[in-house]
């Protein structure tokens, strides 16, 4: 047996360094699977949850699309205007397709990390690849969705998405499941090279049930003068969610930016951080995070920025919200400086609504009502965020959803 | 009959007792200057008058335009008619003055206009509320809310502190236009913003009650000439002590 296969065998059994454990072998396996089809002949309540997380059924709004339900890639398309710009096919076909596409497979996310990377080295089921040419602008987002429709049912994803040298895209990835579906695992392996000079932003929104667990494994290799922004919401109920996605950020002048909104309701565990890894000369990074937590949830907001550049800066802001007084939040940012000249900074605060605040708005006419959900509202202020037009649409649209309403 | 009418009122925060019967009038159509040295209660007074939770009210009564609004929420009384210029607002992340200025007027507004009555840069509108402001900028933006909000009855706590030479004419002229046809009750500690108003009643605030009232020119001409040391040494305010 090759030495990769037995150290990730063995790591089947490893717990994740955070976030509860998980018996693997409480969820199912087997499924049918989905014959290909588009978008619109798809059940009406699988469109209406692929929309809740940013999938867009238009076509004419996203260049491309990666549709996978439990372990069937149903659809995989790259809009006429984009073919020859931009691919889309699952991981599978790209590793057949592409000799060399194993150079970048298992390669920064490490398979024996944990159970769940094992998990997906050793049950892997599909998820997309994803590459932009070298020089080519997509100006409108891409799009993949990931989709459970079993209950108590386990998908392990791998993704592979490469942005070529001068490219620029945006990718939004929706992960949502049946609204049958109350218990069960994802995990998603994703990989990301932003070679030199592109420009990649990765938008991925989740909404699972009440009982899912979810394990997201991430990293990103940003070469030279190249720009990664990720970001991540999740605002509907989940039993665990734990990630720590990764970007190094190895080329000179490279770019990393996350931002994070969480709100965590009912029971949900969310152990959600980023870290920035700076390598190269004037690499700079950025991590902003604001997590609200109702009802009974528990968030670890994590966040590690590490200097390996003296000429290397990066700030680190989290900033949470409790709503309840059975909720709770740990922010937990660290820093570590590995030489000199490197800059980096964190802030982080965590309280309630203060009271002065909403009398103040009350003083201004606002009910109490009105006045915390402006507050809210306004604490989930996502123009900071720096998002792409389209996005930040999307995005407010599914805040106001949560907390709009009173306005 | 926009009157405010304070009867007798005693109230408490955090277990400090901050006023001890107050009475206070302020008939339609007057503006008065409250004074008094720092922690004498003045901005108690406007909190109370506003209802915020904090306050306990002991005893005693506020009416405005004849109603009792003694337990009546904040939102309740600011919309019979009340308005306030606070003195240290706090910082809102995420709301932007625009925001709040769009729910005062309940329309469309002319935003150059408007912030040009309290030379405030347009652009305000869409920065964070009170996020990073200077202490000028602060008072500016606390005054043009009321502007906008137009209420009958408006109060101005400490209006001038912090505000250079320019501004002070620019926002004493902007409120003495305002309060034209509206009453008020405008709170300074040290007076200057007085140049610009025509006030019709002063009151001077000492151990968290009204010492004493009267016309303004001669109590504000010996305050600012001998300081608060001079209504120390009055017997009314001796015999509050």
């Amino acid at each position: 047996m090759p030495k990769g296969k037995k150290t990730t065998l063995n790591a089947i059994e490893k717990p994740a360094a955070f976030g509860p454990d998980l018996d693997l072998g409480a969820f199912k396996r087997e499924t049918s699977p989905w014959p290909p089809c588009t978008i619109s002949t798809l059940p009406e309540d699988i469109v209406q949850r692929a929309l809740s997380v940013g999938i867009s059924t238009e076509e004419k709004e996203r260049a491309g699309t990666y549709f996978q339900i439990d372990h069937s890639a149903i659809l995989q398309t790259i809009r006429k205007t984009f073919s020859g710009k931009a691919e889309i096919m699952t991981t599978g076909e790209a590793l057949k397709k592409y000799r060399w596409a194993k150079e970048y497979w298992w390669k920064i996310v490490a398979a024996d990390t944990d159970k769940f990377t094992a998990l997906a080295k050793l049950k892997w089921d599909q998820g997309y690849f994803i590459r932009v040419l070298e020089g080519q602008k997509i100006t409108i987002p891409l799009q993949a969705c990931l989709f459970i429709s079993k209950d108590n049912f386990n998908q392990n994803v791998h993704n592979l998405i490469i942005a070529e040298p001068n490219s620029e895209a945006q990718i939004i990835t929706g992960c949502t499941v049946h609204p049958n579906v109350q218990s069960g695992l994802h995990v998603g392996i994703s990989e990301f090279y932003v070679k030199k000079n592109a420009k990649l932003t990765f938008t991925m929104i989740h909404n699972w049930a009440q009982n899912f667990n979810v394990r997201p494994r991430t990293a990103a290799l940003v070469d030279d003068d190249a720009t990664f922004v990720s970001n991540y919401m999740c605002m509907k109920p989940v039993k665990s969610l734990q990630m720590y996605p990764v970007a190094y950020c190895k080329g000179a002048n490279s770019r990393v930016r996350f931002n994070t909104i969480l709100h965590g309701n009912q029971n949900s565990h969310l152990d959600v951080g980023s870290k920035v890894v700076l390598q190269g000369k004037g690499s700079r990074g950025e991590i902003i995070t604001r997590a609200i937590a109702s009802d009974n949830a528990q968030i670890n907001a994590r966040g590690l920025l590490v200097g390996e550049h003296e000429d290397s800066k990066a700030h680190l802001e989290c900033r949470g919200l409790l709503l309840s007084d059975e909720a709770f939040i740990h922010a937990i940012p660290e820093l570590v400086g590995k030489v000199k000249g490197t800059e980096l900074s964190h802030e982080a605060a965590v309280g309630k609504i203060a009271e002065e605040q909403i009398q103040y708005l009350m003083a201004r006419g606002f009910s109490e009502t009105e006045a915390e959900s402006l507050i809210i509202r306004g604490f989930m202020d996502t123009s900071i965020f720096g998002l792409p037009d389209v996005l930040k649409k999307d995005t407010e649209r599914m805040i106001d959803a949560t907390f709009g309403g009173a306005l | 009959m926009k009157t405010l009418r304070i009867e007798d009122l005693t109230v408490e925060i955090a277990g400090k007792r901050v006023l001890g019967g107050v009475n206070l009038e302020v008939p339609e159509g007057e503006t008065h200057v409250l004074l008094g040295p720092n922690g004498s209660g003045k901005t108690s007074l406007i909190t109370s008058i506003l209802g915020f939770p904090s306050c306990h009210i002991l005893s005693g009564k506020i009416r405005f335009n004849g109603t009792d609004i003694t337990t009546m929420p904040t939102d309740e009384r600011v919309k019979l008619g009340i308005g306030v210029a606070f003195q240290n607002p706090p910082q809102i992340r995420g709301v932007k003055l625009g925001d709040v200025l769009r729910h005062l007027t309940r329309r469309k507004f002319d935003e150059v206009k408007l912030a040009g009555t309290t030379n405030i840069p347009v652009d305000f509108f869409g920065r964070d509320l009170n996020l990073g402001f200077s202490g000028g900028e602060l008072k500016r933006t606390e005054i043009l809310q009321l502007l906008a909000q137009r209420p009958d009855f408006a109060i101005f706590d400490e209006p001038d502190s912090g505000v250079d030479v320019e501004n002070l004419e620019v926002i004493g002229k902007a409120i003495n236009e305002f309060l034209k046809n509206r009453s008020g009750l405008l709170i300074t500690h040290l007076g200057h913003i007085l140049r610009y108003l025509k006030v019709d009643k002063a009151h001077v605030m000492f151990y968290g009650t009204i010492a004493c009232s009267g016309k303004p020119t001669n109590i504000i001409n010996r305050i600012m000439k001998k300081g608060y040391k001079w209504c120390e040494r009055c017997p009314k305010v001796k015999r509050l002590h």
